[in-house]
């Protein structure tokens, strides 16, 4: 498939669907224009948190004087500061560091899978998609931790002063959802939520279509078929999926 | 039974040394970027000349994720040029949208 020529098939002109247009096959051009259509989506999610983000003041002031309000928006590597088994220890981004570490990884488990299915070698397309599946659920495993520690909260509760009845009141909260959120603007939750929650659901999805490509490969599918090809394109999905970290990672965890 | 004589015809190939070890470089000079960007967390203060460092930094990971494991860098032109020119709509959109936000902000919070 790879290495198309110019020879066409019996009864079969270049125009006649005689030569992959492109050089490449349907499955993997409509998989890339997917890949593209899922860029924009993501772009919005992103794009639209840059605009919130934009209209709330900055904090301005020391990092080590910052404390959680409503008036601005909080600084990530506040809130982010949480690893596993280690709490009340304030590790700034660790957590989130080693979640794009593990993606990263089963991103080259995953493209050495490719590399296996080109050769037509099964054992070693088995034995990287086994990893890349690995990569992938423990990515979500640190998600679901992750989400529980941001919906939990921290020791302390975040007082706010509140208008309500025609008296201000000051009100404890903690942790954070979709009504009320510790950290600060409620915006900023909703977008975790949201962004994190839909790149989490697409790795959710790649897991499974690993799975269903894996099961394809023991079974001996792909064998028969002649070709991996299956493989390069849901490899494809798979980068896809790592490419979108780097960037939640950069604008929403760093920036 | 016919597919059992094509099962044996199979030929596997030798490991590709050369490819599965420029494979491993990408994802070191992944890793090192990540780790740099880490540095720059902590290092600078918060500002403009910090994100921008950010930006690139970011697009240059995409660079090697999309050309070398995606290997888009190898497909056909025009292939290639399909899928990059419409990303210009996502850059107008990053402007527009964070320029608007900007005004927002100018209107919110005028004091």
């Amino acid at each position: 498939m790879a290495h198309a020529t110019t020879t066409t098939a019996p009864g079969q002109d270049v125009w006649n669907g005689g030569v992959p247009p492109l050089d490449a096959s349907y499955g993997k051009l409509m998989m890339w224009f997917f890949l593209l259509s899922d860029a924009f989506t993501f772009s919005g999610l992103l794009i639209t948190y840059g605009l919130v983000r934009a209209a709330h003041p900055a904090f301005t002031g020391a990092v080590d004087a910052f404390v959680f309000s409503h008036e601005y928006w909080p600084i990530p590597e506040k809130v982010f500061e949480a690893v596993p088994f280690l709490h009340g220890i304030s590790l700034p981004l660790v957590f989130v560091g080693i979640m794009t570490f593990i993606l990263i990884m089963s991103s080259v488990t995953m493209v050495l899978a490719v590399e296996a299915g080109h050769r037509m070698d099964r054992k070693a397309v088995e034995k990287w998609m086994l990893w890349t599946i690995l990569g992938g659920i423990t990515f979500l495993s640190c998600q679901a931790w992750e989400w529980a520690h941001f919906i939990a909260g921290t020791d302390r509760p975040t007082l706010f002063k509140d208008f309500v009845n025609g008296q201000w009141i000051t009100k404890e909260v903690v942790g954070a959802n979709l009504h009320v959120n510790q950290y600060g603007p409620q915006d900023f939750a909703d977008f975790f939520f949201f962004i994190t929650g839909f790149h989490g659901f697409h790795v959710f999805s790649g897991v499974l279509l690993n799975f269903l490509i894996y099961y394809n490969t023991v079974t001996g599918v792909y064998q028969r078929r002649g070709h991996y090809e299956m493989v390069e394109k849901v490899g494809l999905y798979w980068h896809f999926v790592d490419l979108v970290w780097v960037f939640v990672f950069t604008f929403f965890y760093l920036v | 039974m016919a597919h059992h004589s094509e099962e044996t015809e199979i030929t596997v190939l030798p490991p590709d040394k050369e490819k599965i070890k420029k494979l491993w470089t990408v994802a070191g000079i992944l890793g090192l970027l990540t780790a740099f960007e880490f540095l720059i967390a902590f290092t600078m203060h918060h500002g403009p000349a910090k994100t921008a460092i950010f930006v690139v930094m970011t697009i240059v990971k995409a660079g090697y994720i999309v050309g070398e494991f995606m290997h888009l860098r190898y497909e056909v032109k025009v292939l290639f040029w399909a899928i990059m020119v419409p990303i210009v709509f996502i850059v107008w959109m990053l402007v527009a949208f964070v320029y608007e936000g900007m005004k927002l902000s100018d209107i919110n919070f005028l004091n």
